[in-house]
Formats: C-alpha cells, sequence, structure tokens
C-alpha cells in the first residue's frame, strides 16, 4: 500500500524535475494557471461547504448538492437574459448581479429545502447506505427534471462589458471576472465563518454537530437547525453558480456534476465537517488542478496532460481517502465511526 | 373542528398532487407520453399519467377513518384542488408566455391537460376521486388484486405495438384482434385483461390465506417447482425464434444486465457495499476484448491476434484483476467514502480511455473498431441476419452459470460471511470473519461477471467507445438491483426486465430514464427499501445449522 504513495510521490517529483527543467513555460503562464485555479478553488471551497456544513451535521453525504448548485446557476440565467436584453445589466452591473444572484440562491435555497424536506428527513435513522443511495438518486432526478424543464442544451449567459479585460494589480494581470470571483468568495466564505462563530443559528449548528440529543435537552430545535443548514449550504451554491457563470459563461444541466464531485472531494481534502477545512481543501484543489498537469504530468511526457485534469482530482480523492482520511485539518474519524 | 381538519389534510394532498402533475407537464413528460395509445380511441399515456396522479392523491386523502360519506368527499376535494392547478397553469400560460422559461409550456400542453374542456377539468378531477375514494370500500384482497388488472393492463397496452409487431411477423396476429386495435388495445381486450389479471390475483391471493405454513415447502412443490423451470427454460429456447431480430436484441440487452446486476449483487446485495463504479469492470473487459481481437489494436500489430474464446479468459481475469486493485485500498474505508471511491474510480477509468495519452493502446475517443464477432471456426459465427438470436442463447448460458453461481455462494460460507459484513462489520470482525478476504473476494467476483459481460458487449456490437462507458450504467445496475431486492437474485432479474427492457422498448421512456430512475431509488428507498422482491432471510434452522 504505502509502495504506492511511494511511487506516486516519486513519479511526481520527477515530473516536476523534468518540467522545470525544460522550462516550457514563461512566467506568466505560470502566473495565469495560479490565478485561474485559485477563481476555481474559491468555487469549489463555497460548494464544499455546503457538503461540509451538511456531513458535520448529519453525517451524510448529500451527493445532490452539486444539483442544488445547478439550480441556482440554471435559473440565474433566465434572470440574466431578461436584464441584458433591457439593457439593464450594462447600464446597472452591480444591481443586476446582486438580483440575479439573489434569484439564482432562491432557487438553490427551495430546491435545498425540498430535497432535505422529502428526501432526508425521514430517513435520518435509517442505515447510513440508505439515504446515500436517495441522494443519489435524487441527484439524477434533479438533473433531468432541470433538462426537461429548461431544455437540455447550452445557455449562455450574457457577457458584462465592464468586466472585460484586466486589472493590473502589482504588476500582474488579472482578468477581471476572476478578480471578482475570488473576492467575492472570499467575502462570502468571511461572512460565513462570523456565522458559524458568533451567530445564535450558526452556535446551535455546531451544538447539533457535536450531539444532537444534548442540544436538544439544551432546548435547540433540531430539525430547525437542520433546515437553516442545508438553506446556507444552498445559498453559499446558489452564489458559486453565479460565479461560475461569470467564469465560465456556459449553464446546462450536467454542469452540477463534477463541480460537485470536485466540492466533495475538496471537503474531504480539507477534512470533512470542518469549515476551514472545506475552503483550504476548495482552493488547495483548484491550484492543484490547474498547475498540477502542466507541472508534473508534462514532464513525464504525457501528451494533451489537461485531458487528465479530472482524473488527477478522482486519483487524489482516492489517495487521500486511503492515506489520511481525515483530510488536512480533520478530526479523528474513527471516533464517529464514519 | 373536525371537518376543518379533513378539510384541510384533504386540500393538502390535493396541493401535492397538483403539484406533481404540474411538473410532470413542465417537464415534457406528459406531451411525450401522449403519442401512446393505451386503449384505442379511448384513454392515452399521457392523460392516464395525470389521471393515475390524481387518483393515487385522492386515494390517500380518502385513506383516513372518516365515516364513508366524508371519504367520498374528502376524495372528491383532493381531486377538484388537483385539477384546479392544472387549470391555473393553463390560465396563466395564456396569459404569460411561460415558454421562454419552460421550453415544454407549449399551447398543445394547455389543450392537452385541459381533457377537451377546461370548465370541466375540475369536475374530472373529482370525479376521479371519489372513483378512488370508493376503492376505500372494497375489500382490501379485491383492491389489489383490481389494481393489479389495471396495471398489468396498462403495460400491456404501453406494449401494445411492439406485441402487433410479434405477432405479426408469425402470422398469428387473426388470434388477438380481440385484444390489440391498430394503435392500444381494443376496448373488450382492456376489459378482459383487466378482469383476468384481477381474478387470477383474486383466487391466488385466497389460496395464500388458506395455506396453514405459508413458506414450508411441501414435497408435492417440489416437483412443481422443477417443471415449472423446466417450463420456464423451454420458453426461454424458442423465445428468440419467436420474438425476431430486434427484440432479441432488447432481451439480449437485458440478459447482459442480468449479467453485470447479478455481480453487482454479490458486492451491493451480499456485501453490502455499495459500488456505483461498476461500469469500469464492463469498461475494462470490452477493451479487453477490443485491444486483443481487433485487427486494427496494437495487439494484432505487433504480430498476434487473438480470437473472443482466447481472450475472453483475460478480459476475465483483467476486470478480476481490477476488482482487487480496486479492492485494496478501499478496504479501510467505510460505507459512503467507499461509494463516491468507486465513483471515482469508474471515472478514472472513463477518462483514461479518452484520453490521447493512451491513445496507442485504447484508441482515444475513437475508440476500437473491427471486432471480431464470436464465432468456432468451421462450426458456427454469431453473425449474419439472425445473429441476435445466436447471441441471445450465448448470454442465457452465462445468465443461468452466473445465476448459478450467484446462488451457491450465496448459501456457501463465503456467502454468509459477506451477509455478515453487510448487517455489521465489527460484530462480523468479532466472529472471526476475515474482512480483507472477504471483502476482496466479494470485489473481484463481482468484477469477473462485468469483465465476461464486457467481452461479450465488446463482441457482439463490434467497436467500443469510451463514451458508452458512463456513470449511466454504473446508475443503470445499481437501480434494477434495489429496485429489484437487494441480495435477491430473482429481484434482479426482475429489475433488469423492467428498468432495461421497458425503456428500451419505449422510445418515449428512454429519454426520462434517468429521471424515472432518480425518482424510483427515491421513491423505493422511503417506501419499500427492500425492493420489490425482498430477500428471504436464510431459514439457518431448517439447514439444520
Amino acid at each position: 500500500m504505502w509502495l504506492i504513495g511511494v511511487l506516486i510521490v516519486v513519479g511526481v517529483a520527477w515530473g516536476t524535475y523534468n518540467t522545470v527543467r525544460d522550462n516550457p513555460y514563461s512566467r506568466e503562464n505560470w502566473i495565469d494557471f495560479v490565478i485561474f485555479g485559485l477563481a476555481q478553488g474559491c468555487l469549489y471551497a463555497l460548494i464544499a461547504l455546503g457538503y461540509t456544513l451538511v456531513y458535520g451535521i448529519l453525517r451524510m453525504i448529500n451527493f445532490a448538492h452539486g444539483e442544488v448548485f445547478m439550480a441556482g446557476a440554471f435559473t440565474g440565467y433566465f434572470v440574466a437574459q431578461p436584464l441584458f436584453d433591457s439593457g439593464f445589466l450594462v447600464a446597472q452591473p452591480v444591481l443586476s448581479l446582486l438580483l440575479v444572484a439573489i434569484v439564482s440562491m432562491a432557487t438553490s435555497i427551495v430546491v435545498a429545502y425540498l430535497l432535505e424536506r422529502i428526501c432526508y428527513r425521514p430517513l435520518r435513522n435509517a442505515p447510513r447506505l440508505v439515504p446515500l443511495i436517495t441522494a443519489i438518486g435524487a441527484s439524477f432526478f434533479l438533473q433531468y427534471t432541470f433538462a426537461g424543464f429548461y431544455g437540455n442544451g447550452v445557455k449562455t449567459y450574457p457577457d458584462i462589458p465592464s468586466l472585460k479585460g484586466e486589472w493590473q494589480i502589482f504588476g500582474i494581470g488579472i482578468l477581471k471576472t476572476q478578480a471578482v470571483v475570488i473576492v467575492a468568495a472570499v467575502v462570502l466564505m468571511l461572512i460565513l465563518w462570523l456565522f458559524v462563530q458568533y451567530t445564535k443559528t450558526g452556535k446551535a449548528m455546531r451544538a447539533v454537530s457535536e450531539d444532537k440529543e444534548t442540544a436538544a435537552l439544551m432546548g435547540i430545535n433540531v430539525d430547525a437547525t437542520i433546515v437553516r443548514t442545508f438553506i446556507i449550504g444552498a445559498a453559499l451554491a446558489g452564489a458559486a453558480g453565479i460565479l461560475y457563470a461569470l467564469l465560465n459563461k456556459q449553464v446546462q444541466f450536467y454542469m452540477g456534476f463534477q463541480p460537485g464531485l470536485k466540492a466533495f472531494t475538496a471537503a474531504v481534502l480539507g477534512g470533512i465537517g470542518n469549515v476551514p477545512g472545506a475552503m483550504l481543501g476548495g482552493v488547495f484543489l483548484g491550484l492543484f488542478e490547474s498547475v498540477g498537469p502542466s507541472l508534473f504530468l508534462e514532464g513525464l511526457k504525457i501528451p494533451a496532460p489537461y485531458q487528465l485534469k479530472d482524473a488527477i482530482a478522482f486519483t487524489m480523492l482516492v489517495l487521500i481517502l486511503i492515506f489520511r482520511p481525515t483530510g488536512i485539518l480533520g478530526e479523528r474519524l474513527s471516533k464517529k465511526k464514519a | 373542528m373536525k371537518l376543518a381538519n379533513w378539510f384541510v389534510d384533504a386540500s393538502q394532498k390535493g396541493l401535492i398532487g397538483g403539484t406533481v402533475a404540474i411538473w410532470l407537464g413542465l417537464i415534457g413528460m406528459v406531451m411525450r407520453f401522449s403519442e401512446r395509445a393505451i386503449i384505442q380511441d379511448v384513454v392515452d399515456l399521457g392523460h392516464t399519467l395525470l389521471l393515475v396522479v390524481v387518483f393515487m392523491v385522492a386515494f390517500t386523502a380518502a385513506k383516513r377513518e372518516y365515516t364513508s360519506g366524508l371519504k367520498l368527499v374528502a376524495g372528491a376535494v383532493a381531486g377538484a384542488i388537483s385539477a384546479l392547478m392544472l387549470v391555473l397553469l393553463v390560465l396563466v400560460g395564456e396569459q404569460i408566455n411561460l415558454r421562454a422559461m419552460f421550453i415544454n409550456a407549449s399551447p398543445e400542453l394547455y389543450a392537452f391537460i385541459s381533457f377537451g374542456n377546461l370548465a370541466l377539468l375540475p369536475l374530472i378531477g373529482a370525479v376521479t376521486g371519489i372513483v378512488a375514494a370508493c376503492f376505500h370500500f372494497l375489500p382490501a384482497r379485491l383492491r389489489n388484486a383490481l389494481f393489479m388488472g389495471l396495471a398489468i393492463m396498462v403495460v400491456i397496452g404501453m406494449l401494445s405495438d411492439q406485441l402487433l409487431l410479434i405477432f405479426t411477423n408469425n402470422g398469428m396476429v387473426a388470434y388477438f384482434r380481440w385484444l390489440l386495435a391498430p394503435k392500444g388495445l381494443t376496448v373488450i381486450g382492456a376489459l378482459i385483461i383487466t378482469l383476468l389479471v384481477a381474478v387470477i390475483n383474486y383466487v391466488r391471493g385466497l389460496r395464500k390465506e388458506r395455506a396453514p405454513t405459508p413458506g414450508v415447502s411441501r414435497p408435492a412443490t417440489q416437483w412443481v417447482r422443477y417443471t415449472v423451470l423446466l417450463l420456464v427454460l423451454a420458453i426461454l429456447l424458442y423465445l428468440p425464434q419467436f420474438l425476431g431480430a430486434y427484440h432479441s436484441q432488447v432481451l439480449n440487452q437485458v440478459g447482459l444486465y442480468v449479467l453485470m446486476g447479478l455481480g453487482l449483487n454479490i458486492v451491493v446485495g451480499f456485501a453490502g457495499m455499495l459500488d456505483v463504479g461498476y461500469v469500469a469492470f464492463l469498461a475494462l473487459g470490452a477493451y479487453a476484448m477490443g485491444m486483443l481481437t481487433s485487427p486494427e489494436g496494437f495487439v494484432a500489430q505487433s504480430g498476434g491476434q487473438w480470437n473472443f474464446w482466447a481472450a475472453a479468459p483475460i478480459a476475465f481475469v483483467v476486470a478480476v484483476f481490477a476488482g482487487i486493485l480496486l479492492g485494496i485500498p478501499v478496504l479501510k474505508i467505510r460505507g459512503d467514502y467507499l461509494t463516491i471511491v468507486t465513483l471515482g474510480f469508474g471515472e478514472i477509468i472513463r477518462i483514461l480511455a479518452i484520453s490521447d495519452w493512451l491513445r496507442p493502446y485504447t484508441g482515444g475517443a475513437q475508440g476500437i473498431a473491427a471486432i471480431p464477432p464470436i464465432a468456432i471456426a468451421g462450426l458456427f459465427s454469431i453473425s449474419g441476419p439472425a445473429k441476435q438470436q445466436k447471441l441471445f442463447y450465448l448470454i442465457l448460458i452465462c445468465c443461468i452459470l452466473a445465476a448459478f453461481v450467484a446462488l451457491r455462494l450465496k448459501k456457501s460460507r463465503v456467502g454468509r460471511a459477506w451477509m455478515a459484513l453487510r448487517e455489521d462489520e465489527d460484530v462480523a470482525e468479532a466472529m472471526g470473519i476475515n474482512l480483507v478476504q472477504n471483502k476482496l473476494l466479494a470485489f473481484a467476483c463481482g468484477a469477473a461477471f462485468s469483465g465476461i459481460s464486457g467481452a461479450i458487449y465488446a463482441a457482439n456490437l463490434g467497436s467500443i467507445y469510451p463514451h458508452s462507458f458512463g456513470l449511466l450504467i454504473s446508475v443503470n445496475i445499481v437501480a434494477l438491483i434495489i429496485v429489484g431486492g437487494m441480495g435477491n437474485i430473482y429481484g434482479v432479474i426482475l429489475g433488469a426486465l423492467v428498468l432495461v427492457g421497458l425503456p428500451e422498448l419505449l422510445r418515449e421512456f428512454s429519454e426520462f430514464r434517468l429521471l424515472v430512475y432518480g425518482a424510483v431509488l427515491i421513491f423505493m428507498m422511503l417506501q419499500r427499501p427492500e425492493g420489490l422482491l425482498p430477500d428471504q432471510p436464510q431459514k439457518l434452522v431448517k439447514e439444520g445449522i
């Protein structure tokens, strides 16, 4: 088992050494990779928070969380496009983006609420595999429901003229959209952290995740707290949906699957159930994915390494679960009998 | 107060029913289904769908212990409210263009869901509700028998054009004129089918009740069972000749899924490890077959082309090896993590197959073509016009073998160890069950079945593409196991027939395939987690253990 680990480390090191020696990319290329990775990672982090919050409180993987994200982003399009057509989006970009974000978040919240109410609550005391199967079912159900509603084609978000081009920060050119995504994500994560740490609901969430029975005895409404957790996770996913749309423009019914899986990887990477861990894991995964292929796969003389980008993330997931299932910041899982 | 209570309950149910009906309309299901007639000139599948929703809702609304009058009213209220929501959708849709958002909100849909006359729609809902409530007055056995009859009638109605085709091909269509109209069933045929199935079910229910101790097999039933088995076998052997090429192909599809389902059933049903990356083994088996036998493959170009029989064991071994390879790392992982890791594994295999990196071996996105058909030189070859029929026998043999192996495994020491693992790992370990050995064995066995399916799949199609090994197949197999009943071998067969056979036959179903799978998974987990044919716990006492 450890042999596999050592082999992989040696492979990565050898690839990195080769790439550094041959140096096929310029400094600007690398900076682009890093910033792209950061922006992507922030998205993963926002979605990963939803996984982690729910896992922390219910000890279940909300497999359909990627679809919650999709629902928001996909629905947001139907606000963004009319706003663009009427010229409002160009005239008032900030206000309209907020409007789109609110619609997107609201959709995600509704979906997540229904999900919890219909699919998960009746199964709260069932064996662990049962809600997971339900979640997988719900994931497909939601995907194809939205494909049926909005069609299975790709919708393209309108361009926002004021977000075209680059900003020069410390002599580094950053695409405006990427900068907006990073800033917005960081702000949201900060708000979430403060919320979980200092508000009453946040404290209740932490209490419920420690011990449901005791929390209930202390007068915390466990059901309501769980619903709130789902809602907060969904709001973040909805926001991530809009940021995703800013970054990638295209939305479709299938868009939630890959980011959902990646975000789950990020959550596991950071230590599932751990809020700062999810943020860290997301950013780390984003960076790894964008820098990794060119850094060590190219050094190994693998053609078209970008095709293997997704394989890297999944391989990483498998490796973490084997060698350090607690993640970077995670607590010992054995105590909780995960 | 009591009055208010029942009203609130009934209207809640009505609102749920209305929401479901609107949802069915907006995802496009109603319109797609409207093209298929159930009973000629009377009712089609789209209307049936809507009516069934209203019926179910009203039925549950009237379930409470009301007086009989109140039951009727509650059913009527629930039905009427469901229908009113549809009316609301039509009225809103006529004012605002919903189509900008919901592509299926077309004028045709509005016309269709008005059932001809929008003003009468609430009345139709209320009447359906009253009829549904009336079913509560029937004794339970009669009611269930009738439901069964109606359900079978609808299924036969859906398949009526396929039946018509088969009967025409065999020149037997004259005998079935009473049943099959050019589109859908005839009215008389539908009535006869419903009553026939209902009566059979009713009688069976009566007999079951009279049997002194159900489940204990008397010696007399032993030979009955063997006769039935032989009869089924005989029918199966004759089936492909009767069905013709197209339907044999569908049957082969079902057969391959049965084979894979039997394999995954070992992992999921027996050992309790949810594997959603199962398609990886299918892909490996298929690719092993393709690489070894295709004249375009790198093996042939480096000098040695294999035939099916030599390559099949290799495909088998490759899959087993991959199963163990996947098994080793995930041994330490429990439950839900394992599921995600297997999902990741399936994706990794697919991504690798597409990538340019392995292109010289796997052909990249183009896949591998020109895989020769299965043949024994000079004796026979599974090709030509009757290819599907010939293939059926091969798959049938494989399925019977696999089912036999699975049955024996289940009753063996290993099988019992698996089931102990499924129930509680810690206790199982304390009882002296070797976790590592048994889990790996489960993975390897499961993978083996899939590897063979992959080999047959590749040889049958003649070419393989990485895109045909998506997550869909894994989910398909998991769904069929869960629907059929986890751990039960007959359940796998039933699940494959329902979840693979039906969508193959009904094109409008295949469009909503994954949607239906998702809904079915949720529904089964909520209402019947043990599946349609639940696995009977082994009677250890009877076996004297």
